[in-house]
């Protein structure tokens, strides 16, 4: 647990690296032949095949060099990482950037040099270089620094986490009554600003609300069963499919369907997972993400079941034990407000909407707080530690991972059904790679593991950004520096702090050190 | 109890087993000893079914145990205490204990809760601390103690003295036997430190580069001329 840097740097085996790197590169060349390699587009008379080689075999390129950047680290040579990893992060950056920095003609040129079209895939590739460099700057920064300092810095971060994981009795129920009058806050006559306003906030609550549900679904997995899952919005994606399909094709109400949709959700994560949870760390990722496309792919092409690109639409909103938020019920029954006698008002189905998916999100929340407790709970936790120790105390690593899996998935069933019905409208765009990459960014910013912590972080990366949308183009340039900054300063996130789920009747508190130094019975 | 008859192991192409013949009888301490690299955690851990062996037979009160997962292996009755103790360092002691509990019916729990905390006195005073905050000896304690909650009959440990002071280790040794004859679980013992692993086994065997060289009672290979100048002299 200590950070401790090991006197002697290990050792640096050429063979092994390049190797390695090899294997890496091989396994994303695959995957990207896939994904990648053939892309279907429209020409006149039909669609057409194109291969996009090139791309495919910068993405193997990459993954080559990557691997390479990460071995080097790990053997503490951050010298050659910095100076490629910089280089790489200028050319991908003065590119992107072009366009404001030297005009158009320029902005042409040096576009067409990066391999990826998307914009978005290339400032990540750009952010994930200034990640390597600075790492690596920040080790050769440390190289000077005695192991103490690093550790004392680190032990003192650990208490500020201890201290909130501590306080979160009281945090916790702070941020769920602000939560719970939230809306009730914008829109009282007193307090109100402006009823644009207001309906905008209520819009940004009900997404970071969402967000902070799916952040503390893949914190099962990630969090707590420490499987590096990059393809969470497969299942999110599945939930708000089902709930579509089931409610336009068989007319039923969201609560009936709400869950069926986590448990074709959690049927989905059972079936991918099963194959692939005996990888480890980066390929388990790798795999995971590229499950995730594959379903992105399959909502795209399956035309009759899924209406491909042209999303289902017309999808019924929820209603309050049968009665519609709407102004007349449409099979002349009663609605919300016929029933209570109430004004028609449009701001208070949002103000439902909201309080449905906060109800979603504390389920998710009372679910995850309890299952700790419990030993499959506790099998997860332990898994992330030790496997070995784990199998050598009867515990089936397979299957604890499986229910990891998918129960993470059933929530994010759930999550989608909220977000088709809050849409109206959904299409295999609402389901890209980049959304897994935010959900992921939460749970990891949060401190693994900490719910508080996510809530935090879905605050910063998603609310503050939507609240400052005309500084668009900026945002993902913003978001990408927050991580690696905080990445930087605190590898395990930034409210990292493991409180034991059992408390003793006369509050023995452990104190929250991490440097186990030498000991008075342990020889040297 | 417990018959290991030719068993050979593979670490890829390494064979790190080539041919392991062990018995252990009901109620027995049995030690193995044996140099750093001879083979010693592979045997247990091969007894556990991870690695699997690649030929021969380990048969358990009976039973053929030599292609059964893991989990199943443990669920039978042998639990292992592995090398490097592998405690859950972000956990409790009370959570590690519980993990310990897995394969036995939560009713069980607070008697053998009692058990291990009449053995090890010091985890129960320690209960809600993180298993990472305690010292070695401590942690080697509740290694044990953990194994010991799945209410095993056999008992594997592996090089529990392994960079504790003379003291401590002494200590541990001595639970070590009120296990077996309170408790009545058998025990099979890996240690380098000779001298007190071989005073405290009824029977031993040693082991070297993946072979059983040479077995006896404690007595006999304590006073071995050749174990005495290889493990003993200079050594433990
Ligand atoms: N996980 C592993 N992968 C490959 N080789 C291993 C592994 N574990 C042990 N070995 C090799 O097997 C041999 C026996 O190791 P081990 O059983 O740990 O010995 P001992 O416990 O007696 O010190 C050694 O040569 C060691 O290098
Ligand atoms: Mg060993």
């Amino acid at each position: 647990m200590a950070t401790a840097s090991a006197p002697k740097p290990p050792a640096f085996d050429l063979a092994a690296a390049l190797k390695e790197a090899g294997l890496t590169a091989f396994v994303m060349l695959a995957l990207a032949a896939g994904i990648v390699a053939f892309h279907i587009v429209d020409v006149p008379g039909g669609l057409a095949i194109e291969t996009r080689f090139g791309t495919a075999i910068a993405v193997a390129a990459l993954g080559f060099f990557g691997r390479l950047g990460v071995i080097l680290l790990r053997t503490a040579r951050p010298l050659p990482v910095l100076v490629v990893a910089l280089a790489a992060a200028a050319v991908w950056i003065a590119a992107l950037l072009a366009e404001s920095l030297f005009g158009p003609d320029w902005a042409a040129r040096l576009q067409m040099t990066l391999p990826f079209d998307d914009v978005v895939v290339n400032w990540i590739v750009a952010l994930t270089a200034l990640g390597f460099a600075l790492r690596a700057l920040w080790m050769l920064r440390n190289a000077g620094a005695s192991a103490e300092e690093i550790v004392d810095r680190d032990a003192a971060m650990d208490s500020v986490a201890a201290r909130v994981a501590r306080s979160s009795r009281y945090i916790g129920p702070v941020l769920l009554v602000a939560a719970v009058v939230f809306p009730l806050l914008i829109f009282m006559p007193e307090t109100a600003w402006l009823p644009s306003v207001d309906r905008r906030l209520l819009d940004i609550g009900i997404l970071v609300v969402t967000y902070i549900m799916l952040g503390w679904g893949l914190n099962i997995v990630v969090g707590l069963a420490g499987l590096l899952d990059l393809g969470y919005v497969a299942f999110y994606a599945v939930g708000a499919y089902s709930y579509a399909l089931l409610a336009t094709h068989f007319n039923l109400g969201f609560w009936i369907c709400l869950p069926f949709a986590g448990m074709m959700a959690a049927m989905a994560g059972m079936l991918l997972g099963f194959p692939v949870l005996r990888l480890r760390g980066d390929y388990l990722a790798i795999v995971t993400l590229g499950f995730g496309e594959m379903i992105r792919v399959v909502l795209l092409n399956w035309y009759k079941f899924t209406n491909g690109p042209d999303g289902i639409s017309g999808i019924p909103r929820p209603t309050f034990f049968g009665l519609p938020f709407s102004r007349t019920a449409d099979d002349g029954g009663e609605t919300f407000y016929s029933f209570f006698g109430l004004p028609y008002s449009p701001t208070d189905r949002v103000i439902f909407l909201y309080y449905v998916i906060l109800a979603l999100a504390l389920l998710t929340n009372l679910f995850t707080l309890r299952i700790r407790k419990l030993p499959v709970g506790r099998a997860w936790e332990a898994l992330r530690e030790d496997e070995i120790a784990c199998r050598s105390l009867g515990i089936n690593p397979r299957n604890t991972k499986l229910t990891a899996f998918s129960i993470g998935a059933m929530f994010a069933g759930f999550a989608g059904s909220f977000f088709a019905t809050r849409q109206g409208f959904i299409s295999p765009e609402s389901f890209t790679f980049i959304e897994s990459a935010v959900i992921l960014a939460i749970v990891v910013l949060g401190g693994f593991g900490s719910q508080i912590g996510i809530v935090l972080a879905a605050i910063l990366l998603i609310g503050l950004p939507e609240f400052f949308r005309e500084l668009q183009q900026y945002r993902m340039l913003a978001f990408g520096a927050a991580m690696v900054l905080i990445m930087l300063w605190r590898p395990r996130g930034l409210l990292a702090f493991r409180e034991p789920t059992i408390r003793l009747h006369h509050g023995v508190s452990p104190p929250a050190q991490t440097v186990a130094a030498a000991r008075p019975d342990e020889v040297a | 109890m417990l018959a290991i008859s030719g068993v050979h192991t593979h670490y890829g192409n390494i064979e790190a087993l080539s041919g392991v013949d062990v018995e252990i009888r009901s109620g027995e301490i049995v030690t193995l000893i044996g140099a750093n690299g001879a083979g010693k955690s592979t045997l247990l851990m091969t007894i556990c079914g991870n690695p699997r062996a690649s030929r021969g037979r380990i048969i358990f009160e009976g039973q053929d145990i030599t292609r059964l997962p893991t989990h199943q292996i443990v669920g039978l009755g042998i639990a292992q205490a592995p090398e490097g103790r592998r405690i859950f360092a972000r956990m409790s002691v009370m959570e590690n204990l519980q993990m310990g509990a897995t394969t036995t019916k939560p009713e069980y729990f607070d008697h053998d809760l009692d058990r291990v905390f009449a053995l090890f006195p010091i985890l129960k005073e320690r209960r809600g601390q993180r298993a990472g905050t305690l010292s070695g000896g401590e942690q080697q304690m509740l290694s044990i103690a953990r194994a010991l909650m799945s209410r095993p009959r056999l008992l594997l440990l592996d090089e529990p003295s392994l960079g504790l002071a003379p003291l401590v280790v002494k200590q541990i040794f001595r639970v070590v036997k009120e296990i077996n004859e309170r408790e009545r679980v058998t025990v099979f013992l890996v240690e380098q430190n000779a001298f007190h692993a071989l005073r405290l086994a009824h029977r031993a065997y040693v082991m070297v580069t993946g072979r059983i060289s040479m077995s006896g009672t404690g007595r006999e290979l304590l006073s071995n001329p050749e174990v005495r100048l290889a493990y003993l002299e200079g050594g433990g």
